[in-house]
């Protein structure tokens, strides 16, 4: 008999990042659905004395794998430190971030543990004591329904954004149990990490986006897309149209070939709306269009649209809002 | 160099997707095929490889025979042969089942570098790369958006939250592509490069032919299956701020409604 739920959080730059949390609401929820209690994993260099905070969103013991070898994730040596932790129990299920890290661990930890994983998860119910996962296929098109065969062990990585997070409870602190680390021999490693410390949003986890699309008819235009997005605490995006033109780099990319996103609000400027860029960006919350063209398919997906040239709109909205802001 | 791309086919990004009666499946009868972009990124940086330390470029791929023509335009762009795994039993294989699959025929390969996409844009499942590597217990460094590659090691830069990290490993090794068609590229098949893919060599093998039995890696190992499919909740088109409104007018109008009846700002 399954006696836990396992949640992995991640860990980076001496924190815990949020979608952690995400992940252990998520996991306390199905936790308290089975009736098993919640146990983290936190692996990195100098977690230790974080992680009690996991309890804090519902993890009531935390696995901790504490070296400066685990500094930065590489899959070579976090799965086998991971599994080991995981197979010292029988879990009912195993939950992980669907971040960029997340995702690849899952795949190659679910290999090691012969798991069936559900990839980058929306909702996850638990019927008659087994578990239903909900996932976007085809960038958000369509959306499938996964169960597990019996017997199988639940993966499930969840998708940065979309589950509720709990509010923290810091006066419930999980408890910590500090596992001997064993780094596995290995033949891949990190050499150079690169964080931007200018406090951009990240596209896959921002609460508002701005994109610019064809529209924007030139790179040096996007300046003023990107003074809109300062005024709202924004992440800026593209269309694949901006991407390939060499206006944005590519990790501003939105669609299918892309990143899927989900932010409250999505401000479509000059983008036309391609059935590829809708994939992407149509689980947003509200959409605002802004295209000269009242024809764009992008307005038939837009809860406001704007129908105006974006040089002369762009520049009135953002002033509005820093008006807005001032009076607030 | 013997370099392996792992290939998947799936519908064009163009595709409208529609549900099957059956609420599992997709409609598949209308639907234009195409080599799974992260995969076309991976065949790009392999010939790119190829170019610079000679050697081989074998495409991998699972599936029904209708694959054969994306595994032919991949031999255009200039691969130079390919293996086609097509088994009624994989019909309804998990990611791992497929995996088990791919990594056998890669074993027979042994190649000196694997790269496939880090997804593929139909079912996203975001596995196949890091599972094959699991189970040939090789390393592997996933999302790349660049590759450099000396013979011995393997390098890349993977871009993650808010930066990006630089990754290394020994060969033999996996990697997983990231980026966009800006990155990579990809180059088109050429004329005389379709007149020569039509006699390059292509195997098609069965499980059995890998060693493999159907119930280690077809439908009925999988340990996670589709149950059923839904669209997702249809957006209407909203409001046009409009209202004989001047530019300004309409930018107030907008900020209001999104702060008032939207609160999303």
């Amino acid at each position: 008999m399954a006696d836990c739920v396992f949640v992995v959080a991640e860990f980076r730059g001496g924190d815990f990042r949020r979608v952690s949390y995400e992940v252990a609401s998520e996991g306390r929820k199905i936790a308290d659905a089975l009736g098993v209690s919640l146990y983290g994993i936190a692996v990195g260099s100098g977690v230790t004395e974080k992680a009690a905070q996991l309890g804090f969103y519902g993890v009531d013991k935390v696995f901790v794998a504490d070296d400066p070898a685990l500094e930065s994730y590489v899959a070579e040596t976090y799965v086998p430190v991971i599994a080991s932790i995981i197979e010292q129990a029988d879990p009912a299920a195993v939950l992980l971030p669907a971040s960029v890290d997340g995702k690849d661990l899952s795949a190659r930890l679910a290999a090691r543990l012969e798991a069936g994983l559900a990839q980058d998860c929306t909702e996850v119910v638990v019927e008659d004591g087994a578990l239903k996962a909900k996932r976007p296929i085809f960038a958000g098109k369509c959306l499938a329904w996964c169960e597990w065969a019996e017997g199988a062990l639940p993966m499930i990585s969840c998708r940065p954004n979309v589950m509720d997070c709990r509010d923290a409870d810091a006066t419930r602190q999980a408890e910590v149990e500090t596992v001997p680390v064993e780094i596995p021999e290995a033949r891949s490693r990190a050499t150079g990490v690169d964080l931007d410390t200018s406090g951009k949003v990240e596209l896959t986890e921002a609460e508002i986006i701005v994109s610019g699309g064809r529209g924007m008819k030139a790179a040096e235009n996007f300046a003023i897309l990107e003074e809109l997005a300062k005024e709202l605490g924004a992440a800026v995006g593209a269309s694949r149209a901006a991407v390939d033109a060499g206006w944005r780099p590519h990790s501003d990319q939105v669609g299918q070939t892309g990143k899927v996103v989900n932010p409250n609000l999505y401000i479509a400027v000059g983008i036309s709306g391609a059935i590829q860029h809708l994939a992407g960006m149509g689980s947003s919350k509200y959409i605002v269009a802004v295209n000269k063209d009242p024809e764009a398919p992008i307005f038939t997906k837009a809860d406001y649209g704007v129908v105006e040239d974006l040089f002369k709109f762009v520049p009135a909205f953002t002033e509005e809002v820093r008006k807005m802001k001032s009076t607030c | 160099m013997n370099i392996v791309v792992l290939l998947k086919q799936t519908p064009d990004t163009e595709s409208v997707i529609r549900i099957a009666n059956d609420g599992q499946s997709i409609v598949t009868d209308d639907l234009k095929w195409i080599i799974n972009p992260y995969d076309e990124f991976a065949v790009e940086a392999a010939l790119r490889l190829k170019e610079k330390h000679g050697g081989t470029v074998t495409i991998v791929s699972c599936g029904p025979q209708r694959v054969v023509e994306s595994i032919r335009t991949a031999m255009a762009m200039g691969a130079d042969k390919g293996v086609l795994i097509d088994d009624p039993a994989l019909e309804g294989a998990d990611s791992l089942g497929v995996a088990r699959a791919l990594a056998a025929a890669v074993k027979e390969l042994e190649p000196e570098i694997v790269l496939c996409g880090s997804r593929a844009v139909d079912y996203d499942q975001a596995q196949r790369g890091p599972m094959v590597a699991e189970l040939l217990e090789w390393p592997h460094l996933g999302l790349a958006i660049s590759l450099e590659c000396d013979g011995s090691t393997v390098t890349i830069e993977r871009p993650i939250e808010g930066g990006k990290v630089t990754l290394e490993a020994d060969l033999p090794a996996l990697v997983t592509m990231g980026g966009s068609h800006a990155v990579w590229n990809p180059r088109y098949a050429s004329l005389p490069g379709i007149m020569k893919a039509k006699k390059k060599p292509l195997e098609v093998k069965t499980l059995a032919d890998l060693g493999l039995d159907p119930a280690e890696c077809g439908a009925e190992a999988a340990k996670i299956r589709i149950v059923s499919l839904e669209m997702p909740p249809e957006r209407q088109a909203g409001r046009i701020i409009d209202d004989g409104l001047d530019t300004e007018g309409k930018a107030a109008e907008l900020v209001r409604a999104l702060h008032e009846e939207a609160k999303v700002i």
